[in-house]
Protein backbone atom coordinates (compact mmCIF):
# COMPACT_ATOMS: atom_id res chain seq x y z
CA UNK A 1 0.00 0.00 0.00
CA UNK A 2 1.34 3.20 -0.97
CA UNK A 3 2.02 5.37 1.53
CA UNK A 4 0.14 8.71 0.83
CA UNK A 5 -3.16 6.59 0.93
CA UNK A 6 -3.11 7.39 4.38
CA UNK A 7 -4.53 10.34 4.02
CA UNK A 8 -8.03 8.95 2.41
CA UNK A 9 -10.03 9.25 5.82
CA UNK A 10 -9.18 12.89 6.30
CA UNK A 11 -9.31 13.79 2.35
CA UNK A 12 -13.16 12.25 2.43
CA UNK A 13 -13.09 14.32 5.94
CA UNK A 14 -11.99 17.41 4.14
CA UNK A 15 -14.23 16.82 0.94
CA UNK A 16 -17.48 16.36 3.19
CA UNK A 17 -16.81 18.93 5.82
CA UNK A 18 -14.77 21.97 4.05
CA UNK A 19 -15.26 22.11 0.73
CA UNK A 20 -19.17 20.81 0.38
CA UNK A 21 -20.08 23.24 3.31
CA UNK A 22 -18.23 25.92 0.79
CA UNK A 23 -20.26 24.87 -1.91
CA UNK A 24 -23.66 24.90 -0.07
CA UNK A 25 -23.06 28.72 0.96
CA UNK A 26 -22.41 29.35 -2.78
CA UNK A 27 -25.71 27.70 -3.67
CA UNK A 28 -27.72 29.69 -1.05
CA UNK A 29 -26.09 32.62 -2.12
CA UNK A 30 -26.96 32.70 -5.69
CA UNK A 31 -30.78 31.47 -5.15
CA UNK A 32 -33.39 32.85 -3.75
CA UNK A 33 -36.14 31.91 -1.44
CA UNK A 34 -38.23 30.30 -4.03
CA UNK A 35 -35.17 28.28 -5.14
CA UNK A 36 -34.17 30.71 -8.88
CA UNK A 37 -31.42 32.08 -9.46
CA UNK A 38 -30.51 35.40 -8.42
CA UNK A 39 -26.89 37.59 -8.27
CA UNK A 40 -28.67 40.23 -5.99
CA UNK A 41 -27.94 38.41 -2.39
CA UNK A 42 -24.16 38.72 -3.57
CA UNK A 43 -24.23 42.36 -5.14
CA UNK A 44 -26.52 43.41 -1.91
CA UNK A 45 -22.64 43.85 0.13
CA UNK A 46 -22.27 46.79 -2.42
CA UNK A 47 -26.47 48.69 -0.89
CA UNK A 48 -26.03 51.70 0.68
CA UNK A 49 -27.33 49.93 3.75
CA UNK A 50 -24.41 47.37 4.07
CA UNK A 51 -21.81 49.31 1.57
CA UNK A 52 -21.08 51.92 4.83
CA UNK A 53 -20.67 48.19 7.27
CA UNK A 54 -17.88 46.84 4.44
CA UNK A 55 -15.94 50.15 4.62
CA UNK A 56 -16.46 50.87 8.67
CA UNK A 57 -15.35 46.85 8.28
CA UNK A 58 -12.33 47.27 5.96
CA UNK A 59 -11.35 49.96 7.80
CA UNK A 60 -11.10 48.82 11.86
CA UNK A 61 -9.36 45.72 10.68
CA UNK A 62 -6.83 47.52 8.45
CA UNK A 63 -5.91 50.24 11.64
CA UNK A 64 -6.33 46.66 13.69
CA UNK A 65 -3.71 45.17 11.94
CA UNK A 66 -1.56 47.83 11.46
CA UNK A 67 -1.24 48.55 15.05
CA UNK A 68 -0.46 44.90 15.65
CA UNK A 69 2.43 45.00 13.08
CA UNK A 70 3.55 47.90 14.45
CA UNK A 71 3.28 46.49 18.03
CA UNK A 72 4.32 42.57 17.27
CA UNK A 73 7.11 43.34 15.32
CA UNK A 74 9.49 45.23 17.81
CA UNK A 75 8.39 42.85 20.62
CA UNK A 76 9.83 40.25 18.53
CA UNK A 77 13.11 41.74 17.89
CA UNK A 78 13.25 42.73 21.53
CA UNK A 79 12.33 39.00 23.10
CA UNK A 80 15.26 38.47 20.30
CA UNK A 81 17.62 40.53 21.89
CA UNK A 82 16.84 40.04 25.60
CA UNK A 83 17.91 36.32 24.75
CA UNK A 84 13.75 35.26 26.20
CA UNK A 85 14.78 32.03 24.05
CA UNK A 86 13.02 29.66 25.51
CA UNK A 87 10.41 29.27 22.80
CA UNK A 88 7.77 27.11 24.59
CA UNK A 89 7.45 29.26 27.26
CA UNK A 90 6.73 32.65 24.81
CA UNK A 91 4.19 30.39 22.84
CA UNK A 92 2.06 29.07 26.39
CA UNK A 93 2.27 32.85 27.77
CA UNK A 94 0.97 34.29 24.57
CA UNK A 95 -1.64 31.18 24.22
CA UNK A 96 -2.56 31.37 28.20
CA UNK A 97 -5.01 33.86 27.67
CA UNK A 98 -7.12 31.95 25.13
CA UNK A 99 -8.23 29.69 28.37
CA UNK A 100 -10.13 32.62 30.23
CA UNK A 101 -13.39 32.50 28.00
CA UNK A 102 -12.79 35.36 25.03
CA UNK A 103 -16.06 37.08 25.32
CA UNK A 104 -15.38 37.41 29.41
CA UNK A 105 -12.34 38.72 27.97
CA UNK A 106 -13.57 41.36 25.99
CA UNK A 107 -16.43 42.08 29.09
CA UNK A 108 -13.64 42.78 31.50
CA UNK A 109 -12.33 44.90 28.94
CA UNK A 110 -15.40 46.94 28.72
CA UNK A 111 -15.30 47.09 32.44
CA UNK A 112 -11.41 48.38 32.79
CA UNK A 113 -12.75 50.84 29.57
CA UNK A 114 -16.38 52.25 30.56
CA UNK A 115 -16.92 55.60 31.83
CA UNK A 116 -16.93 55.01 35.73
CA UNK A 117 -14.06 51.75 34.49
CA UNK A 118 -10.72 50.64 36.20
CA UNK A 119 -8.91 52.71 33.76
CA UNK A 120 -10.70 55.86 34.46
CA UNK A 121 -10.16 55.60 38.31
CA UNK A 122 -6.87 55.12 37.79
CA UNK A 123 -6.88 58.24 35.94
CA UNK A 124 -8.55 60.02 38.28
CA UNK A 125 -6.16 58.91 41.19
CA UNK A 126 -3.15 60.01 38.87
CA UNK A 127 -5.20 63.57 38.51
CA UNK A 128 -5.36 62.75 35.29
CA UNK A 129 -8.21 63.56 32.43
CA UNK A 130 -10.32 60.42 32.29
CA UNK A 131 -10.83 59.46 28.79
CA UNK A 132 -14.44 58.59 26.88
CA UNK A 133 -13.47 55.67 24.50
CA UNK A 134 -15.92 52.93 25.03
CA UNK A 135 -18.70 52.20 22.37
CA UNK A 136 -16.68 54.28 19.58
CA UNK A 137 -14.92 52.54 16.88
CA UNK A 138 -11.48 53.30 18.65
CA UNK A 139 -12.80 51.07 21.60
CA UNK A 140 -13.76 48.66 18.83
CA UNK A 141 -9.61 48.56 17.49
CA UNK A 142 -8.49 48.03 21.10
CA UNK A 143 -10.25 45.34 21.52
CA UNK A 144 -9.57 43.98 18.13
CA UNK A 145 -5.40 43.94 18.80
CA UNK A 146 -6.01 43.12 22.33
CA UNK A 147 -8.22 40.02 20.81
CA UNK A 148 -5.64 39.14 18.30
CA UNK A 149 -2.19 40.28 19.17
CA UNK A 150 -0.74 36.91 19.74
CA UNK A 151 -1.92 36.17 16.43
CA UNK A 152 0.70 38.56 14.69
CA UNK A 153 3.12 37.84 17.47
CA UNK A 154 3.15 34.51 17.33
CA UNK A 155 4.39 33.95 13.18
CA UNK A 156 6.66 37.33 13.53
CA UNK A 157 8.49 35.77 16.37
CA UNK A 158 8.90 32.79 14.74
CA UNK A 159 10.68 33.95 11.50
CA UNK A 160 12.65 36.42 13.67
CA UNK A 161 13.74 33.83 15.93
CA UNK A 162 14.85 31.54 12.73
CA UNK A 163 17.32 34.40 11.62
CA UNK A 164 20.77 33.10 12.20
CA UNK A 165 22.79 35.99 14.12
CA UNK A 166 25.68 35.03 11.98
CA UNK A 167 23.86 37.11 8.94
CA UNK A 168 22.74 39.90 11.25
CA UNK A 169 26.68 40.38 12.73
CA UNK A 170 28.47 39.89 9.51
CA UNK A 171 25.85 42.58 7.75
CA UNK A 172 27.11 44.66 10.80
CA UNK A 173 30.58 43.95 10.35
CA UNK A 174 30.83 45.23 6.86
CA UNK A 175 29.41 48.48 8.55
CA UNK A 176 25.31 48.08 8.33
CA UNK A 177 23.93 50.42 10.60
CA UNK A 178 20.71 49.45 13.06
CA UNK A 179 18.35 51.04 9.94
CA UNK A 180 19.99 49.63 6.91
CA UNK A 181 20.34 46.15 9.38
CA UNK A 182 16.73 46.26 9.81
CA UNK A 183 15.68 46.96 6.35
CA UNK A 184 17.86 45.04 4.50
CA UNK A 185 18.57 41.60 6.46
CA UNK A 186 16.28 41.57 9.36
CA UNK A 187 12.54 42.43 7.22
CA UNK A 188 13.09 40.40 4.31
CA UNK A 189 13.83 37.85 6.36
CA UNK A 190 10.83 37.67 8.55
CA UNK A 191 8.89 38.29 6.17
CA UNK A 192 6.87 34.94 6.10
CA UNK A 193 5.98 35.57 9.58
CA UNK A 194 4.99 39.19 8.99
CA UNK A 195 2.44 37.89 5.87
CA UNK A 196 1.50 35.34 7.73
CA UNK A 197 0.56 37.16 10.54
CA UNK A 198 -1.07 39.86 8.65
CA UNK A 199 -3.83 37.09 7.46
CA UNK A 200 -4.27 35.73 10.63
CA UNK A 201 -5.37 39.10 11.83
CA UNK A 202 -7.22 40.68 9.67
CA UNK A 203 -9.43 38.38 8.48
CA UNK A 204 -10.78 37.72 12.06
CA UNK A 205 -11.03 41.30 12.16
CA UNK A 206 -12.81 41.93 9.01
CA UNK A 207 -15.69 39.59 10.52
CA UNK A 208 -15.58 39.73 14.31
CA UNK A 209 -18.88 40.77 15.28
CA UNK A 210 -19.08 40.19 19.22
CA UNK A 211 -16.21 42.79 19.66
CA UNK A 212 -18.29 45.35 18.40
CA UNK A 213 -21.36 44.02 19.82
CA UNK A 214 -19.69 44.58 23.52
CA UNK A 215 -16.89 47.45 23.32
CA UNK A 216 -19.27 49.40 20.44
CA UNK A 217 -22.72 49.52 22.17
CA UNK A 218 -24.72 47.89 19.34
CA UNK A 219 -24.40 51.11 17.82
CA UNK A 220 -21.72 50.23 15.72
CA UNK A 221 -22.59 47.56 12.87
CA UNK A 222 -19.75 45.87 10.84
CA UNK A 223 -20.16 43.12 8.46
CA UNK A 224 -20.05 40.13 10.60
CA UNK A 225 -22.91 42.04 12.90
CA UNK A 226 -24.81 42.75 9.91
CA UNK A 227 -24.51 38.41 8.27
CA UNK A 228 -25.34 37.47 12.28
CA UNK A 229 -28.60 39.14 12.14
CA UNK A 230 -29.56 38.22 8.59
CA UNK A 231 -28.72 34.56 9.92
CA UNK A 232 -30.26 35.02 13.33
CA UNK A 233 -32.73 37.96 13.76
CA UNK A 234 -34.16 38.23 9.85
CA UNK A 235 -33.95 34.53 8.95
CA UNK A 236 -33.00 35.55 5.49
CA UNK A 237 -30.62 32.97 5.07
CA UNK A 238 -29.71 33.70 1.28
CA UNK A 239 -29.24 37.13 1.76
CA UNK A 240 -26.85 35.89 4.47
CA UNK A 241 -25.10 33.31 2.23
CA UNK A 242 -24.80 36.15 -0.19
CA UNK A 243 -23.28 38.59 1.84
CA UNK A 244 -21.03 35.25 3.57
CA UNK A 245 -19.94 34.87 -0.28
CA UNK A 246 -18.86 38.21 -0.81
CA UNK A 247 -17.23 38.25 2.37
CA UNK A 248 -15.32 34.90 1.25
CA UNK A 249 -14.03 36.91 -2.05
CA UNK A 250 -12.55 39.02 0.17
CA UNK A 251 -10.75 36.19 1.87
CA UNK A 252 -9.49 34.87 -1.35
CA UNK A 253 -8.42 37.92 -2.55
CA UNK A 254 -6.02 37.99 0.55
CA UNK A 255 -5.10 34.39 0.18
CA UNK A 256 -3.70 34.83 -3.70
CA UNK A 257 -1.67 37.50 -2.17
CA UNK A 258 0.12 35.08 0.81
CA UNK A 259 0.71 32.47 -1.61
CA UNK A 260 2.36 34.90 -4.02
CA UNK A 261 4.58 36.02 -0.46
CA UNK A 262 5.24 32.09 0.13
CA UNK A 263 8.79 31.68 -0.26
CA UNK A 264 9.63 28.59 1.12
CA UNK A 265 6.67 26.21 -0.32
CA UNK A 266 7.20 23.24 2.02
CA UNK A 267 7.29 25.43 5.20
CA UNK A 268 3.81 27.52 5.60
CA UNK A 269 3.26 27.45 9.05
CA UNK A 270 1.23 29.82 11.03
CA UNK A 271 2.62 28.88 14.85
CA UNK B 1 23.62 52.87 27.45
CA UNK B 2 23.78 49.27 26.88
CA UNK B 3 22.22 48.38 30.46
CA UNK B 4 19.06 51.58 29.36
CA UNK B 5 18.34 50.08 25.66
CA UNK B 6 18.18 46.68 28.01
CA UNK B 7 15.63 48.20 30.73
CA UNK B 8 13.61 49.82 28.02
CA UNK B 9 13.52 46.40 26.06
CA UNK B 10 12.41 44.57 28.94
CA UNK B 11 9.69 47.53 30.33
CA UNK B 12 8.40 46.67 26.64
CA UNK B 13 7.68 43.19 26.94
CA UNK B 14 6.17 44.09 30.69
CA UNK B 15 3.65 46.80 29.05
CA UNK B 16 2.32 43.90 26.44
CA UNK B 17 2.10 41.49 28.89
CA UNK B 18 0.15 43.66 31.17
CA UNK B 19 -2.35 44.86 28.19
CA UNK B 20 -2.47 40.90 27.71
CA UNK B 21 -3.24 40.19 30.82
CA UNK B 22 -4.86 42.73 32.60
CA UNK B 23 -8.73 42.06 31.51
CA UNK B 24 -7.76 38.42 32.86
CA UNK B 25 -6.75 40.07 36.26
CA UNK B 26 -9.81 41.97 36.44
CA UNK B 27 -12.17 38.80 35.63
CA UNK B 28 -10.11 36.20 38.35
CA UNK B 29 -10.44 39.30 40.72
CA UNK B 30 -14.12 39.75 40.35
CA UNK B 31 -14.73 36.05 40.94
CA UNK B 32 -14.35 36.77 44.56
CA UNK B 33 -15.96 40.21 44.54
CA UNK B 34 -19.40 39.65 46.86
CA UNK B 35 -20.38 42.90 45.15
CA UNK B 36 -22.68 42.31 42.22
CA UNK B 37 -21.63 45.74 40.52
CA UNK B 38 -18.72 44.82 38.39
CA UNK B 39 -16.45 47.87 39.11
CA UNK B 40 -16.70 48.45 43.29
CA UNK B 41 -15.43 45.87 45.42
CA UNK B 42 -17.55 44.70 48.45
CA UNK B 43 -15.48 42.59 50.08
CA UNK B 44 -13.78 38.38 49.45
CA UNK B 45 -16.25 36.07 49.04
CA UNK B 46 -16.45 32.22 47.44
CA UNK B 47 -20.53 32.73 47.09
CA UNK B 48 -20.01 32.14 43.83
CA UNK B 49 -18.15 29.27 43.30
CA UNK B 50 -20.38 27.54 45.47
CA UNK B 51 -23.57 29.02 43.73
CA UNK B 52 -21.75 27.58 40.26
CA UNK B 53 -20.84 24.13 41.68
CA UNK B 54 -25.02 23.94 42.72
CA UNK B 55 -26.32 25.25 39.27
CA UNK B 56 -26.88 22.30 37.17
CA UNK B 57 -27.26 24.71 34.02
CA UNK B 58 -23.39 25.93 34.44
CA UNK B 59 -22.47 22.47 35.30
CA UNK B 60 -23.94 21.17 32.13
CA UNK B 61 -22.42 23.57 29.86
CA UNK B 62 -18.76 23.31 31.71
CA UNK B 63 -19.68 19.13 30.51
CA UNK B 64 -20.28 20.19 27.18
CA UNK B 65 -17.15 22.54 26.81
CA UNK B 66 -14.94 20.00 28.29
CA UNK B 67 -16.36 16.90 26.09
CA UNK B 68 -16.31 18.85 22.83
CA UNK B 69 -12.68 20.43 23.76
CA UNK B 70 -11.18 16.72 24.73
CA UNK B 71 -13.55 14.72 21.70
CA UNK B 72 -12.93 17.16 19.12
CA UNK B 73 -8.97 17.60 19.84
CA UNK B 74 -8.81 13.53 20.17
CA UNK B 75 -10.39 13.12 16.72
CA UNK B 76 -9.05 15.97 15.09
CA UNK B 77 -5.34 14.33 16.18
CA UNK B 78 -6.18 10.86 15.28
CA UNK B 79 -7.06 11.85 11.48
CA UNK B 80 -4.76 14.76 11.31
CA UNK B 81 -1.81 12.44 12.37
CA UNK B 82 -2.77 10.36 9.49
CA UNK B 83 -3.22 12.64 7.17
CA UNK B 84 0.24 13.90 8.08
CA UNK B 85 1.85 10.40 7.30
CA UNK B 86 -0.16 10.49 4.30
CA UNK B 87 0.48 14.25 2.92
CA UNK B 88 4.11 13.69 4.11
CA UNK B 89 4.42 11.09 0.92
CA UNK B 90 3.12 13.41 -1.68
CA UNK B 91 4.24 14.65 -4.28
CA UNK B 92 4.29 19.09 -4.97
CA UNK B 93 1.45 19.48 -7.13
CA UNK B 94 -0.86 17.10 -4.77
CA UNK B 95 0.78 17.95 -1.50
CA UNK B 96 0.08 21.73 -2.54
CA UNK B 97 -3.67 21.23 -3.64
CA UNK B 98 -4.27 19.50 0.04
CA UNK B 99 -2.74 22.12 1.77
CA UNK B 100 -4.72 24.85 -0.04
CA UNK B 101 -7.67 23.29 1.34
CA UNK B 102 -6.51 22.55 4.66
CA UNK B 103 -5.35 26.20 5.21
CA UNK B 104 -9.64 26.80 4.15
CA UNK B 105 -10.87 26.62 7.53
CA UNK B 106 -7.97 28.66 9.54
CA UNK B 107 -7.68 31.43 6.98
CA UNK B 108 -11.17 31.48 6.50
CA UNK B 109 -13.25 33.52 8.31
CA UNK B 110 -15.06 31.81 11.51
CA UNK B 111 -18.71 33.64 10.64
CA UNK B 112 -18.25 31.97 7.39
CA UNK B 113 -17.50 28.57 8.42
CA UNK B 114 -19.65 28.90 10.66
CA UNK B 115 -22.24 29.21 8.43
CA UNK B 116 -21.04 26.79 6.33
CA UNK B 117 -21.35 24.26 8.29
CA UNK B 118 -24.59 25.20 9.73
CA UNK B 119 -26.00 25.25 6.13
CA UNK B 120 -24.36 21.63 5.38
CA UNK B 121 -25.79 20.05 8.55
CA UNK B 122 -29.06 21.38 8.77
CA UNK B 123 -30.01 19.73 5.25
CA UNK B 124 -29.07 16.14 7.12
CA UNK B 125 -29.96 16.26 10.60
CA UNK B 126 -30.98 18.42 13.23
CA UNK B 127 -28.41 20.77 15.10
CA UNK B 128 -27.50 19.89 18.39
CA UNK B 129 -24.30 18.30 20.30
CA UNK B 130 -22.84 16.49 17.44
CA UNK B 131 -23.34 19.10 14.92
CA UNK B 132 -21.38 21.07 17.04
CA UNK B 133 -18.55 18.25 17.64
CA UNK B 134 -18.91 17.82 13.69
CA UNK B 135 -17.36 21.92 13.14
CA UNK B 136 -15.13 21.79 16.02
CA UNK B 137 -13.42 18.75 14.35
CA UNK B 138 -13.43 20.03 11.14
CA UNK B 139 -11.44 23.25 12.46
CA UNK B 140 -9.27 20.97 14.50
CA UNK B 141 -7.45 18.99 11.56
CA UNK B 142 -5.50 21.89 10.49
CA UNK B 143 -3.64 22.67 13.52
CA UNK B 144 -2.90 19.46 13.92
CA UNK B 145 -1.77 18.66 11.12
CA UNK B 146 0.37 22.29 10.97
CA UNK B 147 2.04 21.39 14.01
CA UNK B 148 2.89 17.27 13.27
CA UNK B 149 3.88 17.82 9.28
CA UNK B 150 7.27 19.85 9.94
CA UNK B 151 8.39 17.17 12.16
CA UNK B 152 8.31 14.70 9.03
CA UNK B 153 10.60 17.77 7.59
CA UNK B 154 12.57 17.71 10.88
CA UNK B 155 12.81 13.97 10.87
CA UNK B 156 15.31 11.56 9.65
CA UNK B 157 14.01 8.74 6.94
CA UNK B 158 17.28 6.80 7.16
CA UNK B 159 16.19 5.31 10.56
CA UNK B 160 13.10 4.22 9.60
CA UNK B 161 14.87 3.03 6.57
CA UNK B 162 17.45 1.19 9.03
CA UNK B 163 14.62 -0.19 10.95
CA UNK B 164 12.97 -1.57 7.96
CA UNK B 165 15.90 -2.97 7.16
CA UNK B 166 16.70 -4.71 10.03
CA UNK B 167 13.23 -6.57 9.46
CA UNK B 168 11.04 -4.49 11.75
CA UNK B 169 7.67 -4.38 9.89
CA UNK B 170 6.24 -0.82 8.60
CA UNK B 171 3.94 -0.62 11.70
CA UNK B 172 6.38 -1.24 14.10
CA UNK B 173 9.20 0.80 12.13
CA UNK B 174 6.47 3.43 12.51
CA UNK B 175 5.88 3.01 16.41
CA UNK B 176 9.32 2.32 17.45
CA UNK B 177 11.02 4.75 15.24
CA UNK B 178 8.67 7.55 13.20
CA UNK B 179 6.25 7.74 16.44
CA UNK B 180 8.93 8.95 19.26
CA UNK B 181 10.36 11.85 16.90
CA UNK B 182 6.57 13.42 16.11
CA UNK B 183 5.02 12.92 19.32
CA UNK B 184 6.29 16.62 20.54
CA UNK B 185 3.44 17.94 17.20
CA UNK B 186 1.22 15.58 18.19
CA UNK B 187 1.42 16.69 22.24
CA UNK B 188 1.72 20.26 20.67
CA UNK B 189 -1.41 19.94 18.10
CA UNK B 190 -3.54 18.28 20.66
CA UNK B 191 -3.10 20.74 22.95
CA UNK B 192 -3.99 23.66 20.07
CA UNK B 193 -6.71 21.66 18.78
CA UNK B 194 -8.17 21.75 22.53
CA UNK B 195 -7.65 25.68 22.96
CA UNK B 196 -9.22 26.81 19.87
CA UNK B 197 -12.14 24.61 20.71
CA UNK B 198 -12.29 25.99 24.43
CA UNK B 199 -12.09 29.63 23.04
CA UNK B 200 -14.59 29.49 19.77
CA UNK B 201 -17.75 31.18 20.08
CA UNK B 202 -18.69 32.22 16.57
CA UNK B 203 -18.57 28.40 15.24
CA UNK B 204 -20.31 26.97 17.73
CA UNK B 205 -22.95 29.51 18.02
CA UNK B 206 -23.83 28.96 14.28
CA UNK B 207 -23.89 25.18 14.58
CA UNK B 208 -25.57 24.56 17.96
CA UNK B 209 -28.99 23.46 18.52
CA UNK B 210 -31.74 25.02 20.33
CA UNK B 211 -30.93 24.14 24.55
CA UNK B 212 -27.24 23.49 23.69
CA UNK B 213 -24.96 25.81 25.50
CA UNK B 214 -21.64 25.79 25.71
CA UNK B 215 -19.80 27.90 28.02
CA UNK B 216 -19.33 30.81 25.39
CA UNK B 217 -22.52 30.53 24.36
CA UNK B 218 -23.92 30.71 27.72
CA UNK B 219 -22.11 33.93 28.50
CA UNK B 220 -22.98 35.50 25.17
CA UNK B 221 -26.50 34.99 26.43
CA UNK B 222 -26.23 36.72 29.62
CA UNK B 223 -24.54 39.43 27.90
CA UNK B 224 -27.98 41.92 27.95
CA UNK B 225 -29.56 40.85 31.03
CA UNK B 226 -25.66 41.40 32.75
CA UNK B 227 -23.15 38.82 33.26
CA UNK B 228 -23.68 36.36 36.04
CA UNK B 229 -20.68 36.03 38.61
CA UNK B 230 -20.42 32.46 38.45
CA UNK B 231 -19.54 32.61 35.26
CA UNK B 232 -16.44 34.43 36.42
CA UNK B 233 -15.86 31.73 39.22
CA UNK B 234 -16.36 29.64 36.98
CA UNK B 235 -13.88 30.85 33.30
CA UNK B 236 -11.10 31.68 36.86
CA UNK B 237 -11.41 27.64 37.46
CA UNK B 238 -10.82 26.28 34.10
CA UNK B 239 -7.85 29.15 33.83
CA UNK B 240 -6.86 27.99 36.79
CA UNK B 241 -6.91 24.04 36.06
CA UNK B 242 -5.00 24.72 32.74
CA UNK B 243 -2.11 26.45 34.28
CA UNK B 244 -1.85 23.19 36.92
CA UNK B 245 -1.97 21.06 34.11
CA UNK B 246 0.83 22.91 31.81
CA UNK B 247 3.39 23.09 35.02
CA UNK B 248 2.84 19.42 35.47
CA UNK B 249 3.62 18.72 31.82
CA UNK B 250 6.52 20.99 31.62
CA UNK B 251 7.72 19.25 35.27
CA UNK B 252 7.35 16.00 33.73
CA UNK B 253 8.81 16.72 30.33
CA UNK B 254 11.58 19.69 31.30
CA UNK B 255 14.51 16.96 32.95
CA UNK B 256 14.33 14.86 29.57
CA UNK B 257 14.34 18.39 27.12
CA UNK B 258 17.27 20.17 29.27
CA UNK B 259 19.51 17.30 28.53
CA UNK B 260 18.82 16.90 24.68
CA UNK B 261 18.14 20.56 23.61
CA UNK B 262 21.71 22.29 22.66
CA UNK B 263 22.31 25.49 24.52
CA UNK B 264 21.96 28.44 21.83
Amino acid sequence: MKRKYIALPYLIWMTAFIVLPLVFVAYYAFTTKAGGFTLSNVFAIFDSLHIKATILSLGLSLSCTVLCLLVAFPLALVLRRIHLNHKGLIIIILILPMWMNSILRILALQMILSKNGILNMILEWLHLAPVEIINTPAAIILGMVYDYLPYMILPIYNSVMDIDQDLIDASSDLGARFGYRLRHVILPLSKPGIISGITMVFIPCLTSFVIPDILGGGKIQLLGNVIEQEFITSMNWNLGAGLSFALLIFVIIGLIFTQKHETKYKESRVW
Amino acid sequence: MVKLKDFFCKFYVAIIMLFLYAPIMVLIVSSFNSSKSRVLWGGFTLEWYQQMLNSSIVIGALRNTVVLAVGSAFFATIIGLLASIGIDAMRKKEFSIVMSITNIPMLNADIVTGIAMMLLIFRFMPLGFSSIMLAHITFNIPYVILNILPRFNQMDISTYEAARDLGAGPVTSFFKVVLPDIIPGIVAGFFMAMTMSMDDFVITYFTKGAGVNTLSTMIYGQIKKGIQPTMYALSTMIFAVTILLLITINLITLPKKSGKNKPR
